[in-house]
């Protein structure tokens, strides 16, 4: 019987396989930030270990990191003792490190795959569950908790339960103005926020095929709000083309045996998924939420639900207590809803993509009175990209805040926080009580509407900007 | 890692679905660099209603949380794990955990057990209307006992054999140190490295 994606690469990574035991599974890449390695650093202190693989091992700053005054001393002097921490753990262990104010920095998921170090066919961990976003180059990715990296650290190993696998498949094509992140918002309203537990994941049909890897990244990277581990996207000529020439791409004949090797990454025609899931591209349209889960979520012309609509006691409870949280009343139009705060950013869309999607609706507009726009690029080189290309020029005529790069208004570790009660239209990946700030609401979007609703001040797509009054001539 | 074989006690009761970790312990906790004082952090939003099931004074120095389905899903957090453990807690009743969470909890010795939700919903009525009794998880017959319930849990052999002994995963592994050193014998060159060796 044929294999999947997720079986062949998991297969080329057992190390040992012995019954009534997990498989142990050899790590190609680990990836390191400051908030959940400092208790691994310290376990390997204790115990007299070393890092064992220095060489397939590597540390970036982004959860803590500020996004502006990045020059000065950090003010917040338990954040700056967190970052001090990772600097003096990588430099006694010998951890190659990009912190702030490196041209490398960045988040880590953003940074990985930008330097090529996120291939096809490798496993990827991070004490990060949004580790599923390197998932799109057919890498088998996933978060993993402190106790798993600090083994990592030690053995370069992880011992694993085999995970189920599901098919993702999405049939037909994304209409215009329909956007990776609608889609994944869609997928995972669809099969729940448990739907994908104990399954890797594997997105696959037409409308995946045709998606850049920066939008491959954005539904993968969600993988985990489904509950999945891991999701994965068979690797292509799309896939190759990103990869190639980057810094640690393989050259000369180490790329044609590493391209040889990625192609056979498919999962095969008689392969048996455990569970198969079907969405209809063409169907789709812009998607936000209005709960808190990332469940809770609904296109963008519908209203908000009434809770005594849910058959399921547990389901019903939770939209009562997320309509309580969100102040939200059932039945409410979704466009009908203002914002406070417009966050673009984030290991979701935080790519060069994701910003000239949003620089485009904002060009030549402004954004709405009372409504401050946050554009934070999610790696210091996604900025550089950016600013070459005059995004920052855009996002700065329209009113809104060009940052430097890290995860900020995401979860709010940084000072990017929404004060309680505050409302947002965010890129990012969560929309839990408080996440981006105690008492903050938080609707998921696209960048794209992200863009939109800044504008206009309320939940909105670009299509709702039609009337050529938003915008102004260039140059006036 | 502690071990866990058997524990009594009372329990908490909490009724509510898809508790994310960043309920379990908010983001800025995460800034310390120990595995120890989060207790005060665990859901610390929740906490500010002084009617929250975990103020109440007759759930002081409960041990067992009986969560509602879907119990810390999102982040990999290991800190929901330890903010659990410094607060008290020895082990969590769900019908359904989030698989990191789950993961993370069993390496730290907090033992998830996974029963079926008229399992939970029965745990719920008997220690709502009565906080002094008892649950016991025993994880040496992989059962949970409480008046008038009985239920037997599902946990694979290894994690068991692993908790009952508070094995170190990492010796363990390190067991194996040849077939890891004969596995990266044999990696093709082409795979990527960090650093120029």
């Amino acid at each position: 019987m044929g294999r999947t994606l997720a079986e062949k690469v998991w297969d080329d990574h057992v190390v040992r396989r012995a019954q009534g035991e997990p498989d142990l599974l050899f790590i190609d890449l680990h990836l390191l930030h400051e908030v959940t390695s400092p208790q691994a650093f310290d376990g390997l202190r204790k115990d007299g270990r070393r890092v064992r693989r220095l060489d397939l091992t590597i540390a970036t700053e982004d959860h803590n990191t500020p996004t502006l005054d990045i020059d000065k001393p950090i003010a917040d002097p338990v954040s700056r003792a967190q970052l001090e921490t990772l600097r003096k753990n990588c430099a006694e262990f010998g951890v190659r490190l990009h912190p702030l104010g490196d041209v490398e920095q960045g988040v880590v998921h953003v940074v990985g795959p930008q330097l090529g170090l996120t291939q096809p066919g490798t496993t990827v961990v991070c004490g990060d569950s949004h580790t599923s976003t390197h998932g799109a180059f057919g890498a088998l990715a996933f978060g993993i908790g402190t106790s798993q990296v600090e083994h990592v650290l030690a053995t370069q190993t992880l011992p694993m339960a085999r995970p189920k696998t599901m098919a993702i498949t999405v049939d037909g094509e994304l209409p215009d103005g329909v956007t990776a992140k609608d889609l994944i918002l869609a997928i995972i309203a669809k099969i729940g926020t448990g739907g994908g537990q104990g399954y890797v994941l594997e997105y696959r049909g037409p409308a995946i095929e045709k998606l850049s890897m920066e939008a491959r990244m954005t539904i993968c990277n969600m993988s985990i709000e489904a509950g999945a581990r891991a999701g994965m996207i068979a690797p292509d000529e799309t896939t190759f083309a990103y990869l190639k020439g980057r810094p640690h791409a393989p050259e000369g004949a180490d790329w044609d045996a590493a391209v040889a090797y990625w192609r056979t990454l498919r999962t095969d025609d008689d392969a048996v998924f455990d569970a198969e899931v079907v969405i209809d591209a063409a169907a789709l349209s812009p998607f936000v939420t209005w709960g808190t889960n990332p469940g809770q979520g609904a296109p963008l012309s519908a209203s908000v639900p009434d809770p005594a609509s849910y058959e399921d006691a547990s389901e019903r409870f939770a939209a009562e207590k997320a309509l309580e949280y969100m102040g939200l009343e059932a039945g409410q139009p979704l466009r009908a809803i203002t914002v406070d705060t417009v966050f673009v950013g984030s290991c979701t869309n935080g790519r060069i993509e994701d910003l000239r999607a949003a620089a485009d609706v904002v060009r030549g507009r402004k954004v709405a009175d009372g409504v401050r726009m946050l554009v934070v690029p999610g790696s210091a080189r996604v900025g550089l990209q950016a600013v070459s290309e005059g995004l920052d020029v855009v996002f700065k005529d329209a009113g809104a805040e060009w940052r430097h790069a890290g995860c900020s208004m995401c979860l709010g570790m940084n000072p990017d926080q929404l004060a309680p009660g505050e409302r947002s239209a965010s890129t990012s990946n969560r929309n839990f009580e408080g996440r981006q700030g105690k008492g903050g609401r938080t609707h998921l979007v696209s960048p794209q509407v992200a863009a939109a609703t800044a504008v206009l001040g309320h939940l909105a797509s670009p299509a709702d900007l039609s009337d050529a009054a938003t915008r102004t001539p260039a140059g006036v | 890692m502690e071990a866990f074989t058997t524990h009594t006690g009372r329990a908490v009761p909490l009724r509510r679905s898809n508790v994310d970790t960043d309920q379990i312990i908010p983001a800025h906790w995460l800034k310390k660099v120990t595995r120890d004082g989060f207790e005060d952090g665990l859901f610390e939003a929740w906490r500010k209603d002084p009617e929250f099931v975990l103020n109440r004074p007759e759930r002081q120095g409960a041990t067992v949380l009986v969560a509602g389905p879907d119990f810390g899903t999102g982040s990999s957090r290991e800190h929901a794990v330890w903010a659990l453990q410094n607060y008290g807690f020895k082990t969590v009743i769900s019908s359904r955990f989030a698989d990191i969470f789950r993961g993370n909890s069993l390496k730290n010795g907090l033992l998830t057990v996974v029963l079926e939700q008229k399992t939970v919903d029965a745990l719920w009525e008997l220690t709502e209307a009565d906080p002094t009794a008892e649950v016991t998880v025993d994880l040496e017959a992989r059962e949970v006992r409480a008046a008038g319930v009985t239920a037997a849990f599902e946990l694979d052999e290894n994690s068991r054999w692993r908790l009952l002994n508070g094995l170190d995963d990492i010796s363990l592994t390190l067991r194996n140190e040849d077939d890891i050193a004969a596995y990266e014998a044999r990696r093709p060159s082409h795979k990527p490295r960090t650093l120029q060796t």
